[in-house]
């Protein structure tokens, strides 16, 4: 999987509207580096600029971004024992959307003091802030005599996010040709504006997720077996639903505000890796989190080039690719599930 | 009695925790339909509104507004109107691409497309390796500009704000970026005679008769919309001479069968390729929302090449001279 991953970014890497040469990569990559080591300002040749500021950073967040996803994806499936589980479920895309979509329309209006020259900051802070605001409100109307109601959650999930939906229509009826454009470019999601603070920023909180996520993998599997049961086994269910709703929300409201709405990988990959390695959660949450890095990082490559100059928004790419080859699978392997 | 009560009392928590959501998250839900009502109730508010927030995507593409472009090698114009300037001073050798909405002249339509205007990709962009990249502050995302701006790449916008004086600002910058400024200021003393010369027909026909009470529709496909303040369609009208009947919101939104007849448009005026795309004009007239329009029964309806009509470019005096001559017929 780890092999898949890395690949998929060799490939990615060399692809791009931009030429750059394959075998010249590595040393455009090294001299990119030694010269942001050295501090230029005068910036090298413009391959390597392009590769530096536009390429490079884009896939780092691919694999973020698709990392992220397929965890978010895995866990979700996991704690609610559903297959039709994703991350959205919980809200955090829907409110992210909602939340950017206000800010989109409305900003000006609500927040004529916030300076111009924090470019698109507010607008990811608004979106992280509202997946988080939602899933909050899913988690707490789901709370009943000290537990967390699954069912409930799941019911209150699809309830706002028909709700979110609901408020997204009616922003976009409300905004201007320009709003909407802008509007309907984040809601395809995008890894185009991509940059180096972005990036990191991702990276650092999808690896942090990582960890905490590998450490509900065995409460996980107990839960797979029941609550009841779990509970039985000395496993904090409580404790263990909480924790994965959190991360969940926290990653996919990071990834969600860095580029959009970015679908299907989180619902897909963790059932491609239950199908080729089975449902122990000890595997599935690493190797969903790598293929999704796979996923993502392969369909943006694609996004890059099949119309270049122009671009395809990726959202649409990951369905548009993903799709067939999940029903190929499904076609190949329908008789184990 | 005791245990339920006590039981009533555990159970408190939570809901007052709940209730505190649910009112939260309504007020949340309310707020958009708040917003709304304001902009109904207050035609001019909602004019505010829509020039506040135009503004503030605009002011993220600021630093590249009024810059002046050196001479260009390799020229990507992300304008229709910018890419038919090029054209007419005869630099079209220093092009390598263009955006979509670069359609006029014909031979525009063969140059590499890097997309739609507002939706660009800063590698694409950058695969042509142009030394100079012009359009209008209606390019973006500004993120990308900002990629292509990180390279040393040149880029220079204008200020698109529909009005004359935006297109002698294309002619400048075109002329910058190409070399050829003297032809350029050629160009732009040419169109202000004939523009001098079609706002003075105008301002005599204004000032004999009553304006024309205009509707401007933009359907290319789809819903048909209609043009508030604001927009393109809206300040062609004035310029034509002919007063908007659509007051009080800005931007374009669907056609409603009762503001139409509230509006009572004397004429229409829409773009030739909207026509087509309903399939001609009887098709456009059969619309349900315009039977009760006072155009509906001339007939009154205005169609202009769209890129023409609101490219604002060299052939907006034309666009706004035949958009005149067509009012007056309606009127006669």
């Amino acid at each position: 999987m780890a092999l898949l991953v890395l690949a998929a970014f060799v490939f990615a890497a060399g692809q791009g509207a931009f030429a750059i040469d394959a075998a010249r990569l590595p040393a455009i990559a090294w001299s990119a580096l030694q010269h942001w080591w050295q501090g230029g300002t005068d910036a090298g040749s413009t391959e390597q600029q392009v590769f530096a500021a536009i390429r490079a950073p884009r896939l780092v967040l691919g694999l973020a971004a698709g990392a992220g996803l397929g965890l978010a994806g895995a866990l979700m499936q996991g704690l609610f024992r559903n297959p039709l589980a994703d991350p959205g479920l919980i809200g955090v895309s829907s409110g992210a959307a909602l939340a950017a979509a206000a800010l989109i329309v409305m900003g000006a209006l609500w927040f004529p003091s916030v300076p111009r020259s924090l470019g698109s900051w507010p607008l990811m802070l608004c979106a992280f802030t509202g997946g988080l605001v939602t899933t909050g409100l899913i988690y707490s109307l789901a709370q009943a005599g000290g537990g967390t109601r699954i069912g409930v959650m799941l019911l209150a999930g699809v309830a706002i996010n028909a709700l979110a939906m609901a408020g997204l229509g009616l922003l976009s009826f409300l905004s201007t040709d320009e709003q909407l454009r802008n509007l309907q470019l984040w809601l395809m999601g995008s890894l185009g504006g991509a940059r180096w603070p972005v990036a990191i920023v991702a990276c650092a909180v999808v690896a942090a997720s990582a960890l905490v996520a590998q450490r509900l993998a065995q409460p996980l599997n107990a839960i797979a077996l029941g609550e009841a049961q779990a509970s039985l086994m000395g496993v904090a269910v409580e404790r263990t639903k909480r924790l994965a709703v959190i991360v969940a929300a926290l990653v996919v409201g990071c990834i969600t505000a860095a580029c959009g709405m970015i679908g299907f990988i989180g619902l897909v990959a963790p059932h491609w890796v239950r199908l080729i390695a089975g449902p122990d959660h000890r595997v599935v949450l690493p190797a969903s989190a790598l293929l999704g890095a796979a996923m993502v990082v392969f369909a943006d490559a694609f996004a890059r080039t099949v119309v270049a100059p122009a671009e395809l928004p990726l959202g649409v790419l990951t369905a548009l690719v993903g799709v067939p080859l999940f029903l190929a699978m499904l076609r190949q392997f329908r008789r184990q599930l | 009695m005791d245990d339920f009560s006590r039981a009533g009392q555990r159970s408190n928590g939570p809901h007052a925790n709940r209730r505190a959501w649910l009112l939260a998250a309504g007020g949340a839900a309310l707020m958009p339909f708040g917003t709304l009502a304001l902009a109904q109730s207050a035609p001019a508010a909602s004019k505010n509104v829509a020039n506040a927030v135009d503004g503030g995507a605009k002011a993220a593409l600021l630093p590249y507004v009024g810059v002046e472009p050196p001479a260009a090698t390799r020229l990507i114009s992300l304008s229709g109107a910018l890419t038919e300037i090029v054209y007419q001073l005869g630099a079209q050798s220093l092009l390598v691409g263009s955006d979509t909405t670069s359609n006029y002249p014909e031979a525009a339509n063969r140059m590499p497309k890097v997309g739609y205007v507002r939706q660009l990709a800063a590698e694409g962009v950058l695969s042509l390796k142009p030394d100079v990249v012009i359009g209008t502050t209606e390019a973006g995302p500004p993120v990308v500009l900002q990629q292509i701006a990180q390279t040393r790449v040149a880029i220079a916008l204008v200020q698109s704000d529909h009005s004359w004086d935006e297109v002698l600002r294309k002619i400048r910058l075109v002329g910058q970026a190409t070399g050829r400024q003297a032809q350029a200021a050629q160009m732009a003393q040419d169109l202000q005679k004939e523009w001098d010369a079609v706002q003075a027909l105008v301002r005599t026909t204004v000032a004999a008769n009553r304006l024309p009470r205009a509707l401007f529709v933009l359907s290319h496909s789809g819903t048909p919309q209609v043009a508030g303040q604001g927009t393109a369609g809206d300040a062609l009208l004035r310029m034509g001479g002919a007063s908007n009947v659509m007051q009080g919101f800005g931007g374009y939104r669907p056609l409603t069968a009762e503001a139409m007849a509230q509006a009572a448009p004397q004429v229409i005026v829409t773009t030739t390729q909207g026509v087509e795309a309903v399939g001609g004009e009887a098709k456009f007239w059969a619309r349900p929302e315009l039977a009760l329009t006072p155009a509906y029964r001339n007939k009154a309806l205005i169609a202009l090449e769209a890129s023409q009509l609101l490219g604002f470019g060299p052939r907006l005096p034309l666009a706004v001279r035949t958009l005149h001559q067509g009012l007056q017929a309606v009127q006669a």
